[in-house]
């Protein structure tokens, strides 16, 4: 005489009826295992989303944008860049274009009422008439400004410091304010700037007329083959004072601390689903002493000792299923919000979404086989006497 | 054919040093229904589990319909269990919150059954014990007497070849009590072997056969 199989579709059943006789301690245990796999799945849709912005942005922006300022003498003096660096540069082969700002040293004014010296920490530079479209800056409102006549554009930062001026103060002399930019993502230092006519700063300020940062866009196959010469080619006599980076790297960067941090939510997460696991493994234990008497029972209708262990693995699968199901899903949820707001796409990766169910299903087989084989060791008789 | 029970020199020792059931021979054949009395403590619900296979011998041979149980594994006790002996307990142990038809039909869940087929079987044996009218009731809305008709609709449902009721109207009054006797002696006369322990002399003097216990023996 053979025992006859227990059906899937019954097995489900049963697991469904130990769930749903204690409703509430199956939804609190549940809900540990739900917070851990929310976490895990948000700490990396987070990231994942925050990723797949800069990648967009990035490649908006492009990586090969490179830039080149004065370092230090060796005598640990400010380094200056020739004159001529510019158009040296523009000759190298892959070069696309070659522009540059240069530091004036008057300071900027939002009144001729200002005490001298309050000038709210804004750079004043001078800027080459292509400027813009080398570094893809973007003039919020206006026109660019007028090499030759006192005119201003104000970087971002520098816009909302000044609050809505029609003209600023420099040097004894009211200059309009033609355009206002937008942030530059590869050119920061420009936010914070007011940029006038390379011509305007020569004639009205006094300007020396070096560059101190000039950026260049090459062709992209190319970028690490100019990077390399653009030092000598900037300044032949003494390469070593010119400093040559690329600012798509350093937002790049960025992203690779956010790793870290990733990482450390995502430990945190796993703390979460440990506990939640052994959440669910309580509530089994617990609930395998309190139905001896249907364990008995069971038994005494013709259940094999595995068929009692299977009952109870599938109720501690379905729990914490239930609970990475909805965890999954919060972690979806939440991703989504948050990407939303930081008008990021949002992203969670399948093997996320995978990951976190295959994990519960884990934890769900663990927690529930030991209190499952306790379940089936359990003698008929014993288990019947209560 | 042989008997549907047959003890022969059966013995139950507990760890402990405690004797329940000491050298006791009995055969019950097909179709009898056979009152098991004795003191509390005599070995009634041992000897019970002996022949349901809730439980082995320390001594003896147990050979229910035909099998001797020495020679079966666990697995096929259950096997035995599920499709040849049906039990009844004075405490009912019906699942809360679950009908009676899915009460009685998930006594037939592991005779590989399929759902369908449980159900409709389950309406029957309901029908059978007088509750065609509480198909739908839950433990908590029948009396006591109903509710052991509920679990004797569950050992029946799958028509074993033995019932064995471990004091089943011990928790009943005796009108309820009176009317679960009644509905044994039906299943007896639809041809099921039923066993039943009782404390109740008047109900086990009104049964064909008695056996009484002390001491883990059977008196002759
Ligand atoms: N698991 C066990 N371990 C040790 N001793 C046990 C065990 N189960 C029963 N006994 C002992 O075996 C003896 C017989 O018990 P049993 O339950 O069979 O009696 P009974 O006739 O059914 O009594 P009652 O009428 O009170 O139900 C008792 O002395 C009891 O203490
Ligand atoms: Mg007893």
């Amino acid at each position: 005489m053979k025992p006859a199989r227990l059906r899937l579709s019954d097995l489900l059943r049963l697991g469904g009826y130990g769930l749903r006789s204690r409703p509430l301690r199956a939804v609190l245990s549940a809900l540990g295992i739900a917070i851990g796999i929310a976490a895990m799945t948000a700490v990396v849709g987070i990231s994942s989303s925050s990723r797949a912005d800069l990648d967009q942005r990035l490649a908006a922006l492009g990586t090969n944008l490179l830039t080149v300022t004065p370092g230090q003498t060796m005598f640990g003096e400010d380094a200056v860049l020739p004159d001529e660096s510019v158009s040296m540069i523009r000759r190298i082969g892959p070069v696309q274009s070659a522009t540059a700002t240069g530091k004036v040293s008057s300071a900027v004014y939002r009144t001729d009422r200002v005490p001298a010296g309050e000038t709210g920490g804004l750079a004043l530079l001078a800027a080459s008439p292509d400027l813009l479209s080398t570094v893809g800056g973007v003039l919020t409102r206006g026109t660019w400004i007028n090499q030759k006549y006192p005119t201003v554009v104000l970087g971002a930062t520098a816009a909302r410091r000044l609050g809505n001026v029609p003209s600023v103060y420099i040097d004894g002399r009211w200059w309009t304010v033609t355009g206002v930019l937008d942030p530059v993502p590869l050119a920061p230092e420009l936010d914070s700037a007011v940029l006038v006519g390379w011509e305007a700063a020569a004639t009205y300020l006094s300007f020396d007329g070096h560059p101190t940062t000039v950026y260049t866009r090459s062709v992209d196959a190319q970028v690490e083959a100019v990077r390399s010469v653009l030092a000598p080619t900037a300044n032949p006599s003494s390469p070593d004072e010119v400093k040559v980076s690329k600012p798509s790297d350093a937002l790049a960067a960025r992203r690779a601390a956010d790793d870290t941090f990733t990482a450390l939510l995502l430990g945190l997460g796993a703390v979460a689903l440990l506990v939640g696991g052994i959440g669910v493994a309580n509530t089994m234990v617990i609930s395998v002493l309190e139905r001896r008497a249907e364990i008995g029972l069971r038994r005494s209708l013709g259940a094999t000792r595995g068929q009692v262990r299977t009952q109870f693995v599938a109720e501690s699968l379905l729990l914490s299923l239930l609970g990475g199901a909805a965890g999954v899903l919060l972690g979806y949820v939440v991703t989504g919000l948050y990407a939303t707001t930081r008008t990021w796409p949002t992203v969670v990766p399948w093997w996320a979404l995978a990951g976190g169910v295959g994990a519960t299903v884990v934890i769900g087989a663990i927690a529930g086989l030991y209190p499952a084989i306790r379940a089936a060791r359990l003698a008929p008789t014993e288990a019947l006497s209560g | 054919m042989s008997a549907v029970i047959e003890l022969a020199g059966v013995t139950k020792a507990y760890p402990g040093g405690v004797t329940a059931v000491r050298s006791v021979d009995l055969t019950v054949e097909y179709g009898e229904l056979v009152a098991i009395v004795g003191p509390s403590g005599s070995g009634k619900s041992t000897m019970l589990h002996l022949i349901g296979t809730l439980d082995r011998p320390t001594h003896g041979t147990v050979r229910i319909d035909g099998h001797d149980v020495a020679t079966l594994s666990d697995r096929q006790l259950s096997a035995l269990r599920a499709r040849r002996i049906g039990f009844v307990f004075q405490q009912f142990h019906l699942a809360p919150g679950r009908d009676a038809v899915t009460n009685v039909a998930d006594g037939l869940l592991y005779t590989g059954v399929a759902r369908k087929e449980r159900e409709w079987r389950a309406e029957a044996a309901l029908v059978r014990v007088g509750l065609g009218d509480r198909l739908t009731h839950k433990p908590h809305q029948l009396s006591g007497g109903e509710r052991q008709r509920v679990a004797i609709a569950r050992a029946v449902a799958g028509d074993p070849a033995v019932l064995l009721a471990d004091e089943p109207t011990g928790n009943l009054d005796s009108v309820s009590g009176a009317g679960v006797v009644t509905l044994l002696r039906e299943l007896n006369e639809a041809g099921t072997t039923v066993l039943v322990i009782t404390h109740d002399h008047e109900i086990a003097e009104s049964l064909p056969r008695q056996v009484p216990m002390r001491d883990g023996q059977v008196m002759a």
